[in-house]
């Protein structure tokens, strides 16, 4: 029934000082589709992959805009992607109400970092299923946030989280000292390439499946249509793809149900999927 | 005949009618023995007239010492204009009290701003709007703090200058007068700013002295002694006490 003898409560302490349950909550993160975050020094750049839980469906919206400065993309359980959006909203809806102006970013995740941990010390709570990237722009310039199922939150260059997203981080480590000056449509462009190294060499990125939204000096946060991704996609199209997109050294050791298994060495069960991820 | 029919539960509301939420004004009112419900206050020491306008890079704001108990002037050093961080200034007129609470509000929401430490300082665009909800709130509940305040400040490097009193009424202006000075000093300040929109601090300052000996002239509740507070690129500066030079010469032609 239990993985291990500790892992039967968030509460409970492994005698490694491990919380089993929320680092099982944060495998939820991997499972969902990837994203990725990046900035310049005027713009942030939320771009991700969705996905469509059968023909039928229409694809999963993962960008959400959270207020004129600020907006998010999610990878695991979107319900809980949508408590924690529904409170930011909130959030900055009131201090706008009382102090006429956005609320600061790292006032927004610090308060949003305090209400996820709450979950991950009370026996009848659980962990927020669910791994954000939080672009916006304030008087201190553009930033980009992750946070974590274990109420941890990083203020990042750049980032990329969910299924396969470490060859998206790769990409982005590679050519991170470009990002601080250049303009939006370059970041785009990275955003997009590393989006598309997440992918099987079978897939590619197409205007249904990419979602795109940026936000920055002047330019409330704004998502893309359509026809807008296409034209962003043609800026990448003749490029050759970087390594295929396949299993390389740099692979994340991701429980991704799509993830080639095989060349990995020993790996954890998967467990039954409770609720689908996107 | 009609007849009223009774509660659907005790204290409650009769069929057709509303319910009352205990502990709420209205329904205190309605449980009250007598008929009479004291809603508001009414000042006790109070402070008067704030003047305060825009030159060129900066703001100025003024205001005496006095706190009135009715027409005695009973407290000789009240001081009401203050500094709230690096690019805010404050004056209050009205009731002392009342400005002393919602001062210590203010203080506090600024520790807890420096606690955060997060590099983002309050600008006065945000102070004017929270405190005009806190103004309006108060009034909402019949039971208003009894000021005016005047905030000032750089807003980005822009001057600011707003105002709110008792009811929540808000306004940004270039010149703002409250009290007894609305009245008296706003036409003078008013005639100099149009023939010069950008006067310099030096000549924004003579003006206010000129307005505070004016006040002290014309109004029964000033007092010759007053402080002035000036915020623009060099900072914030509180000066005073500043005595208005009298002059009771005419006096003796009066007979």
């Amino acid at each position: 029934m239990f993985r291990n003898q500790y892992d039967s409560d968030v509460t409970v302490w492994s005698p490694q000082g491990r919380l089993h349950q929320v680092e099982y909550a944060m495998e939820a993160v991997n499972q969902g589709s990837a994203t990725v975050g990046l900035k310049s020094k005027s713009h942030a750049v939320l771009i991700a992959l969705k996905r469509a839980s059968s023909e039928l469906s229409a694809y999963q919206k993962k960008v959400i805009n959270i207020d004129d400065h600020v907006g998010i993309t999610i990878s695991g359980l979107t319900a809980d992607a949508r408590i924690l959006s529904r409170y930011m909203r909130t959030e900055c809806l009131n201090y706008k109400y009382s102090h006429d102006t956005y609320l600061p970013l790292n006032r927004l995740i610090s308060q949003l970092g305090n209400k996820m941990q709450v979950c991950t010390q009370r026996y009848d709570r659980r962990p927020y299923g669910v791994g954000l990237l939080v672009a916006g722009y304030d008087d201190l310039g553009a930033h980009i946030f992750q946070t974590c199922p274990s109420a941890n939150y990083y203020d990042c260059k750049a980032m990329s989280i969910g299924a396969r997203s470490q060859s998206a981080r790769t990409y982005l480590e590679k050519h991170i000292d470009e990002f601080p000056s250049a303009p939006l449509e370059e970041l785009i462009k990275h955003g997009l390439r590393a989006l598309r190294d997440t992918l099987p060499p079978e897939n590619d990125l197409n205007n249904k499946n990419v979602s795109i939204g940026y936000v920055g000096k002047g330019q409330p946060f704004k998502i893309l249509n359509e026809n807008e991704i296409s034209s962003f996609l043609t800026l990448i199209s003749g490029e050759e793809r970087r390594g295929g997109g396949a299993a390389g050294p740099d692979q994340a050791p991701s429980a991704a149900r799509e993830d080639p298994a095989g060349d990995e060495g020993p790996r954890d069960p998967v467990p039954a999927v409770a609720m689908d991820t996107e | 005949m009609f007849q009223e029919a009774p509660p659907l539960w005790k204290n409650g509301p009769a069929p057709g009618s509303f319910y009352n939420f205990p502990n709420t004004t209205f329904s205190l009112l309605q449980n009250s023995s007598s008929d009479a419900f004291k809603h508001s206050q009414s000042p006790v020491t109070t402070a008067t007239s704030i003047i305060a306008l825009v030159y060129d890079k900066g703001v100025i704001i003024g205001g005496d010492l006095l706190g009135s108990y009715g027409s005695l002037a009973r407290y000789r050093n009240c001081p009401r204009v203050l500094k709230v961080n690096e690019n805010i200034i404050l004056g209050a007129g009205g009731d002392y009290g009342d400005f002393q609470y919602v001062k210590a509000l203010i203080d506090q929401k600024i520790i807890d701003e420096e606690c955060l430490d997060d590099g983002v300082k309050l600008k006065p665009k945000s102070l004017h709007c929270w405190l005009t909800r806190i103004m309006y709130n108060r009034r909402s509940k019949f039971d208003p703090f009894w000021n005016n305040f005047v905030v000032g400040g750089l807003q980005d490097g822009a001057p600011f200058l707003g105002t709110v009193d008792k009811l929540g009424t808000a306004y940004e202006d270039k010149i703002i007068c409250t009290g007894y000075g609305a009245h008296i000093v706003t036409p003078m300040i008013r005639g100099v700013l149009d023939k010069n929109p950008n006067i310099k601090r030096a000549e924004a300052r003579a003006l206010v002295i000129k307005a505070m000996e004016i006040l002290f002239y014309r109004d029964a509740r000033s007092f010759p002694k007053f402080q002035i507070a000036t915020l623009d690129e060099d900072g914030v500066q509180v000066e005073g006490p500043i005595d208005v030079s009298q002059n009771w010469q005419m006096a003796t032609l009066i007979r």
